[in-house]
């Protein structure tokens, strides 16, 4: 900024803006701590430090809790849906964006607009599609239906991507009598992986996070998700909080980690993928 | 494989009309099958089902308009759409002032900015079952901020917010504020950064505040960004349920009810599935009507 532009002392804008900070992050501070004291203990001190660092919650909620298996069954659901999405997603947009389809403006057109379809309007039908085929209280029938979700957004941010690369390298693999297949393998792939990393990023974090589907269509104590089954959990100790937050925690943190890491990866994704969020 | 170099002529009308084309359209088959299955041939069973009376397991008989003429007469769906107009109103002036707030505040300073938009940030990752439990908890009349304020006497936050019926709604919006605003405040600043330094320089020398600078300066560069938030805003609390399931499921006495939880009520615990059906129908529709606005007016050249 140029010289006059100082003319504004940053002080006020830091004061307010600290204050933006300890709204977004007190909160998840105190659920931290809270995690670490007996239930006592946040009787008679609800907000502040604890004043020794109990781990007992953590184990309790494993034990009770099962969230050995809750968490290997989210790994599960989320690892296939992004697996299953960039596949469908990274080969549907290499046909939109690079081998001129017939009618491949309007496909596009559609996955951008188009499955803006409400859940609202289709959940009832296809759980009682998903009942005739058995797949309600199967993991693989989640797995679909995310994908089936998620794909379109995928589609969309690949294709994007896709359409930017140098027309080029694919001009000449071609003239040496290169299949599509070989292109998109050897070609395409490896120049835009950053978009496969965003898709991946913004599709798993959603299928983690992932709440009506789960509830819906995945009932069976042994099969549900994070997500599920931490509400389960809520509802049956929702006075012990001490074990429901642990419980928040081992669900937050791998996420809180990944962000760290991957900050501008996930903003990205995340602001393109504003429609479908 | 087929060399591009070898004459035309020697493809049959079956590689060129049919071989060749399929070799393209391979790759984007999956991807449709998946879409039909999940997204289009459930959403055209709604629309259907919504002209039915079915419940799920024995015949359906077809009864034209009455689920929406129930629905008309419904006293709790009445409740629910404005409760959802409710919802979309607060949305649309407490958390865009925050965002844009927070991204003009950030725009103005050289340090420390990375800092609090990964602050910010975070809740905006988080699931509704963590929002929703951490607020549970910070919202308890016992343990929470209003049990705190109430030690020193001051005691207007110290009752079950999300169980009564004059405050539940206003509970369940404010956790989903604090979840989004963060999210608002990146998407705003991304488009502040765009905007040309000289024009507030322009404005600074024409002696304007700086609130005047943000109303005539800031505000008009990023309309575009701003009207595309507040569609998602309107899709996003039009739809809303997770929130609103978890902290009251509707209620209590319907206080909180939203179209999404009676439609949940109607389909899985009534087994009305025609009647849940044609509540979807409305929401589609009241969904698609700043959807089609926002893109009729885009195609027309509009800088929205």
């Amino acid at each position: 900024m140029l010289k006059s532009g100082r003319e504004h002392s940053t002080i006020p804008n830091h004061v307010i803006l600290m204050t933006l900070a300890f709204i977004a992050f007190m909160p998840i501070a105190i659920l931290f701590v809270n995690a670490f004291k007996t239930t006592a203990e946040i009787g008679r001190n609800p907000l502040g430090l604890p004043s020794e660092w109990h781990s007992e919650n953590f184990t309790e909620a494993w034990e009770v809790g099962r969230y050995g298996t809750i968490l290997r069954n989210s790994v599960v659901i989320t690892g296939g849906t992004i697996i299953g999405t960039l596949i469908l997603a990274g080969s549907g947009a290499y046909a939109l964006a690079r081998l001129k389809l017939r009618g491949g403006d309007l496909l596009t057109f559609y996955f951008l607009v188009g499955t803006s379809v409400p859940a609202q309007l289709f959940i009832v039908p296809l759980f009682i599609m998903w009942r005739n085929f058995d797949l309600i209280n199967t993991q693989i029938g989640l797995i679909i239906i995310y994908c089936g979700l998620s794909s379109p957004f995928a589609t969309y941010l690949l294709r994007s991507y896709m359409v930017s690369l140098p027309e080029e390298f694919m001009e000449a693999a071609r003239v040496d009598g290169a299949t599509n297949w070989h292109i998109l393998r050897h070609i395409i792939l490896p120049l835009s992986w950053p978009g496969f990393v965003t898709a991946a990023l913004v599709v798993g974090l959603s299928s983690w996070n992932e709440f009506l589907f789960a509830v819906t269509f995945l009932t069976d104590p042994s099969l549900k998700p994070i997500s599920t089954g931490l509400f389960a959990f809520q509802s049956r100790y929702s006075r012990d909080w001490g074990l429901t937050n642990a419980g928040a925690v081992i669900m937050i943190l791998p996420i809180i980690i990944l962000f760290l890491i991957l900050q501008r990866r996930f903003v990205e994704g995340l602001t393109q993928g504003g429609l479908k969020a | 494989m087929t060399r591009k170099t070898q004459p035309t002529s020697r493809l049959s009308a079956f590689q060129r009309h049919f071989l060749e084309p399929l070799g393209r359209w391979i790759y984007i088959i999956p991807l449709l099958i998946v879409n039909a299955i999940v997204i289009v041939i459930p959403s055209i069973s709604g629309i259907l089902y919504a002209f039915t009376d079915w419940n799920g397991t024995t015949e359906a008989t077809f009864i034209g308009l009455d689920n929406f003429g129930r629905l008309f007469q419904d006293r709790v769906f009445f409740r629910a759409f404005i409760n959802n107009v409710t919802y979309t109103g607060i949305f649309l002036i407490v958390p865009i002032a925050v965002g844009l707030l927070g991204a003009y505040l950030l725009a103005g300073i050289r340090h420390g900015q990375v800092i609090y938009r990964l602050l910010y940030f975070i809740p905006y990752m988080f699931a509704s079952v963590i929002n929703t439990q951490i607020w549970r908890y910070l919202l308890h009349p016992k343990h929470g901020v209003g049990a705190f304020l109430a030690d020193y006497g001051i005691t207007f936050l110290d009752f079950a917010v999300f169980g009564r019926r004059s405050t539940a709604l206003y509970g369940i919006v404010f956790v989903d504020g604090w979840h989004t605003w963060g999210f608002l405040v990146v998407l705003y600043l991304a488009a502040m950064t765009q905007v040309d330094k000289e024009l507030y320089e322009v404005a600074r020398l024409d002696g304007a505040t700086r609130f005047q600078q943000f109303r005539h300066v800031t505000l008009p560069s990023i309309r575009p960004t701003l009207i595309f938030s507040m569609l998602i805003i309107f899709i996003g609390t039009t739809l809303v349920f997770d929130h609103v399931y978890i902290l009251t499921g509707g209620g209590p006495a319907h206080a909180s009810e939203v179209m999404s939880t009676y439609l949940y009520t109607q389909a899985f615990e009534n087994f009305d599935v025609g009647y849940a059906a044609s509540i979807g129908v409305i929401l589609a529709l009241w969904v698609s009507v700043p959807l089609s606005i926002f893109y009729i007016l885009r195609r027309r050249g509009w800088q929205i």
